[in-house]
C-alpha cells in the first residue's frame, strides 16, 4: 500500500546525519519534508500540516543528538509531542445536566454512522453510567433509518421514541423531551437525519432543533476515513450548531485517521469516542496520543499493551515462565496462552495495532483466520491428558483418534504436534539467551 | 486550437451532453469553485515557473484528495514538460496542468463514458460492495429506478442481512423503483440470500438481478471472505455473472480509498467505481489516483439525493465540471 510509516520514510535521511552531533538545518528541512508527506498521506489537512510543521522546524533546529535516540526517533518524538498537543488530553465525559434528562444531538454527513453510534452510546450510558436513555427517532428523510434505530433500540431493549417519517423532526424532538420527562429518563439522544453541511435547509432545521430542546451537547459524528474535506464538513456544522464534542467512526479500519487532527485543529473541540467495530459495545474512549502514533504510522502499540495487561494474569505469566525455563511447557499451558491471546479480542485488531503490520501482507490472510485457531483448540481438546503432557507418546493410532476427534485429518494434527515442538526449541533457546541476565517479565513467547 | 478549446468544443457538439454537463457544473460547484479557484489564485501569485510554485501546486492537488503517489507522478511529468517546451511563465503552465489532469482521467483508452455491462439475452447480475456507510443501498435504488425507465425487468437481492434496518430500506427503493426485493430475515446468511435471488430472477425472467451486500471495512478478512462467497455463488449459478462487481466510495473519503478499491478487488474483481455524495465539497480527486493507480473506471456519480440524481460518469463532463470557472475565463 501507499501508506509507509513516519519511520520507514525518513530511513534516508537519518543514515547521512547519523554520527553527527547536532542535527543542521538541512537536515531538518529534509526530514520534514519528510514528515510533510507522512502527514498529508495520512489525510491531515494541508493547512494543518503547514503549521505543525512551522512549529516542529522550530524546535527541532539545533538540538542536540541524545546519545538515547537517533536523530530520526528525535525528530519523531518532537513530531509527535506536537501531534499530541494539538489534538489535546483524553476527555470522554458526557454531559449531565443540573435537571434531568440530559439532552444529547447526534449531527453529521450521511453514512458518517450516526444512528450506529447512537445505540452505542445509549449502551455506553446504561453499562458505565448507569443511565437510563430515551432514543429519538428524527431521521425522517432515508428510508427505514427509523427502522435501523428501533431494532437497536429493541437488540438493547431500550424504548426508542418516534412519529413516523410524516412528522416535522422539530416536533418529534420537542414531543420526545416531554415524553421523556413524564417516564423518567435521565438521558434523551436525537438521532437527526446526515446532511451536507452546505445544505442551508436542513441545515436550518439542525439549529431549529436545538433551539428547542436545548441540548446539553451535540456531537458530530465523523467517518474516521474522511479526507482533506474534514475541515470543511467540520467547520460549517461548528459555525451553525456549535457543537460540544465529536465522535470519530469506523477506527476499526485501516485508515490512518489524519481528519481527527484535522478537525480538532480547526474547531478546538474534543474528541471524546471512536467506534472500533460494528457490535454495540464497541465505542470506546478516544486516546488523543495513540492517534497521535496511528497517523504517523507507528502503529497502536501502547493500545496493544494496554489490552495484554488487561488480559494476562501477572500470576500466570510468572508459571509461564518459569515452566519455559524448565522445559515443562504442555498443550495445557498452550491452550490457555491462546486463551489469553483470544481474549484480548480478534487476532486481525491486535495485528493492525502492531507497527508495520499494514506491510506485512503475509499477515493479513493466511494466519489471520480465527477458524485456524479454533482447530488448534479442537485438536488439543481432543487430547488425553497424558497426551497433553507427554505429546512423544502420541502414536500414529493415538493421531487418528485425536484427529476424529477434533474434525480435523491427521496431517493437521502432525503440523500441530511439529510445530509446538519446534515452538519448545525456540523456546529453550530464548531462555538460555537470558541465562545470566535478571530474567525480565516475557509474557508472551511471540512478542 | 488550445486543449481547453478542444475540450470546450467537445462539449458544445450537441444539446444533450449540454444537459449533462449543466447537470455536473451544478452538481459540483463547491468543487469546482474551491479547486480552480485555487489554481487561478496560485498562477496569479507565481509569474515565475519555480520550485515553489510546484510545492504549492502539489498542496492544491493534495487538498483535493487527489493522492500523494499520483502528486508526485504528475508534478514530475508537468516539470518535464514544462522544461521540454520550455515555459517560464505560469499562465502557460496551466493548459498543461489541466491536460495533464485529463490525461490521468481518460488513461490509455478514449472511451469516455463506461456502459455497464448489460447482457443482451439472459439475467445480468450486479453485485455492489463497499465499506460502512458509503451509499450502497441508495445507489441500488437510484439504479434499480433507471434501468426500469429504461424497459428493463430488474430484481433486487437485500444481500445486507447484518445492518439493522438494511432489509427495510431496500425494499422503501425497491417500492419506489417499482421493483421486486428477494429477502431473508435479518441476520441469515447473505450467499442464501442470492443464492435464492437468482433463482426468483431466472423464475420471473428478470433482466437485471442487483446484489446488496453489507458494508464491511477492507480489513475484516472474515468479512471479506463473506463476500468472496457470496461472488462464487454468483458465478456458480449464472455463468459469465456477476457481470459488473460495482465498488461504491464516498467522495469524501480520502487516502483509504485507495486501499479500499485495492482490497476489494483483490477479493472481488471490482470492475467500476460508483463515486457518491460529490455534490458536497469533497473533491472526488481520489477518483484520479484510483484510475492511476489501479486502472479501475468510475461508472457512476451521485451529485445528489434525488432518484435521477445517480449520473453515469462521463470524464469530459467530470474534467468540465472541474475546470470550467477556467474554460470560460480565457
Amino acid at each position: 500500500m501507499a501508506f509507509e510509516g513516519l519511520a520507514d520514510r525518513l530511513q534516508s535521511t537519518i543514515k547521512k546525519i547519523t554520527g553527527k552531533g547536532k542535527v543542521s538545518e538541512q537536515d531538518v528541512k529534509e526530514m520534514t519534508r519528510e514528515v510533510r508527506l507522512a502527514l498529508l498521506e495520512a489525510d491531515v489537512n494541508f493547512k494543518v500540516v503547514k503549521d505543525l510543521i512551522k512549529r516542529i522546524k522550530e524546535r527541532a533546529v539545533g538540538q542536540e543528538v541524545m546519545e538515547s535516540l537517533t536523530p530520526g526517533q528525535q525528530v519523531i518524538k518532537v513530531v509527535k509531542e506536537e501531534l499530541t498537543a494539538l489534538m489535546g488530553g483524553e476527555q470522554s465525559k458526557i454531559a449531565v445536566a443540573d435537571r434531568p434528562p440530559t439532552v444529547i444531538m447526534m449531527v453529521g454527513l450521511q453514512g458518517a454512522g450516526k444512528t450506529t453510534t447512537t445505540g452505542k452510546l445509549a449502551n455506553l450510558l446504561r453499562k458505565k453510567h448507569n443511565r437510563s436513555p430515551l432514543l429519538v427517532a428524527c431521521d425522517v428523510y432515508r428510508p427505514a433509518a427509523i427502522k435501523q434505530l428501533k431494532t437497536l433500540g429493541s437488540q438493547l431493549d431500550m424504548p426508542v421514541y418516534s412519529l413516523g417519517t410524516e412528522a416535522n423532526p422539530v416536533d418529534i424532538a420537542t414531543q420526545a423531551l416531554e415524553k421523556a420527562k413524564a417516564d423518567h429518563h435521565d438521558y434523551v439522544i436525537i438521532d437527526t437525519a446526515g446532511r451536507l453541511h452546505i445544505d442551508t435547509d436542513l441545515m436550518g432545521e439542525l439549529s431549529e432543533i436545538k433551539a428547542q430542546v436545548k441540548p446539553d451537547e451535540i456531537f458530530l459524528v465523523v467517518d474516521s476515513m474522511t479526507g482533506q474535506d474534514a475541515v470543511n464538513v467540520a467547520e460549517s456544522f461548528n459555525e451553525q450548531l456549535d457543537i460540544t464534542g465529536v465522535i470519530l467512526t469506523k477506527l476499526d479500519g485501516d485508515t490512518r485517521g489524519g481528519a481527527a487532527l484535522s478537525i480538532k485543529a480547526v474547531t478546538d473541540k474534543p474528541i471524546k469516542f471512536a467506534g472500533m467495530g460494528e457490535k454495540l459495545d464497541q465505542l470506546e474512549p478516544f486516546h488523543p496520543e495513540r492517534m497521535a502514533s496511528r497517523i504517523l504510522g507507528m502503529g497502536d502499540v501502547l493500545s496493544l499493551i494496554e489490552k495484554a495487561q488487561e488480559n494476562v494474569d501477572e500470576k500466570q505469566a510468572k508459571e509461564l515462565e518459569e515452566k519455559m525455563r524448565t522445559m515443562s511447557f504442555t498443550f495445557d499451558d498452550f491452550l490457555e496462552q491462546m486463551g489469553q491471546v483470544r481474549n484480548m479480542g480478534p487476532l486481525d485488531e491486535l495485528i493492525n495495532m502492531l507497527p508495520g503490520a499494514n506491510k506485512m501482507k503475509g499477515l493479513k490472510n493466511a494466519q489471520l483466520d480465527e477458524k485456524q485457531i479454533s482447530q488448534v483448540e479442537a485438536i488439543i481438546q481432543s487430547m488425553t491428558k497424558k497426551e497433553r503432557q507427554e505429546p512423544d507418546i502420541i502414536n500414529a493410532s493415538r493421531k487418528k483418534r485425536i484427529a476424529k476427534g477434533s474434525g480435523t485429518n491427521v496431517s493437521q494434527v502432525n503440523r500441530l504436534l511439529k510445530q509446538f515442538s519446534e515452538m519448545k526449541k525456540m523456546m529453550k533457546q530464548m531462555t538460555n539467551m537470558q541465562k545470566g541476565k535478571k530474567a525480565k517479565g516475557m509474557k508472551f513467547p511471540f512478542m | 486550437m488550445g486543449f481547453m478549446d478542444k475540450l470546450r468544443n467537445r462539449f458544445k457538439q450537441n444539446a444533450e451532453t449540454e444537459e449533462v454537463s449543466e447537470k455536473y457544473k451544478e452538481g459540483m460547484e463547491k468543487t469546482r469553485n474551491s479547486f480552480s479557484s485555487k489554481i487561478n489564485d496560485l498562477i496569479a501569485r507565481y509569474r515565475k515557473v519555480d520550485e515553489d510554485f510546484f510545492e504549492e501546486l502539489e498542496e492544491v492537488l493534495i487538498t483535493a484528495d487527489v493522492g500523494v503517489n499520483t502528486v508526485m507522478d504528475l508534478i514530475d511529468e508537468l516539470k518535464m514538460e514544462v522544461k521540454r517546451r520550455n515555459i517560464k511563465d505560469t499562465k502557460e503552465v496551466k493548459e498543461v496542468i489541466s491536460e495533464k489532469l485529463v490525461e490521468i482521467y481518460y488513461g490509455d483508452d478514449s472511451q469516455q463514458i463506461e456502459e455497464l455491462n448489460l447482457q443482451e439475452d439472459g439475467l445480468t447480475v450486479l453485485l455492489v460492495v463497499g465499506v460502512n456507510g458509503a451509499g450502497k443501498t441508495t445507489s441500488i435504488g437510484k439504479l434499480a429506478n433507471q434501468l426500469k425507465s429504461e424497459g428493463k425487468n430488474v430484481v433486487l437481492a437485500a444481500g445486507d442481512t447484518f445492518r439493522a434496518g438494511a432489509i427495510e430500506q431496500l425494499e422503501v427503493w425497491g417500492e419506489r423503483a417499482g421493483v421486486d426485493v428477494i429477502k431473508h430475515t435479518a441476520g441469515s446468511d447473505p450467499a442464501a440470500v442470492i443464492f435464492d435471488a437468482i433463482k426468483a430472477a431466472k423464475a420471473r425472467e428478470a433482466d437485471v438481478l442487483i446484489c446488496d451486500t453489507a458494508g464491511r471495512l477492507q480489513n475484516k478478512v472474515n468479512l471479506m471472505n463473506e463476500l468472496e462467497k457470496v461472488k462464487r455463488v454468483i458465478e456458480r449459478e449464472v455463468p459469465g455473472a456477476p457481470h459488473e462487481v460495482l465498488l461504491v466510495l464516498d467522495a469524501t473519503t480520502g487516502q483509504n480509498a485507495l486501499s479500499q478499491a485495492k482490497t476489494f478487488s483483490e477479493s472481488t474483481d471490482v470492475s467500476g467505481i460508483v463515486l457518491t455524495k460529490l455534490d458536497g465539497t469533497a473533491k472526488g480527486g481520489i477518483v484520479l489516483a484510483i484510475r492511476h493507480e489501479l486502472n479501475i473506471p468510475v461508472k457512476f456519480v451521485g451529485l445528489g439525493e434525488k432518484m435521477e440524481d445517480l449520473r453515469k460518469f462521463d470524464a469530459n463532463a467530470f474534467v468540465y465540471g472541474l475546470f470550467a470557472d477556467m474554460l470560460e475565463d480565457e
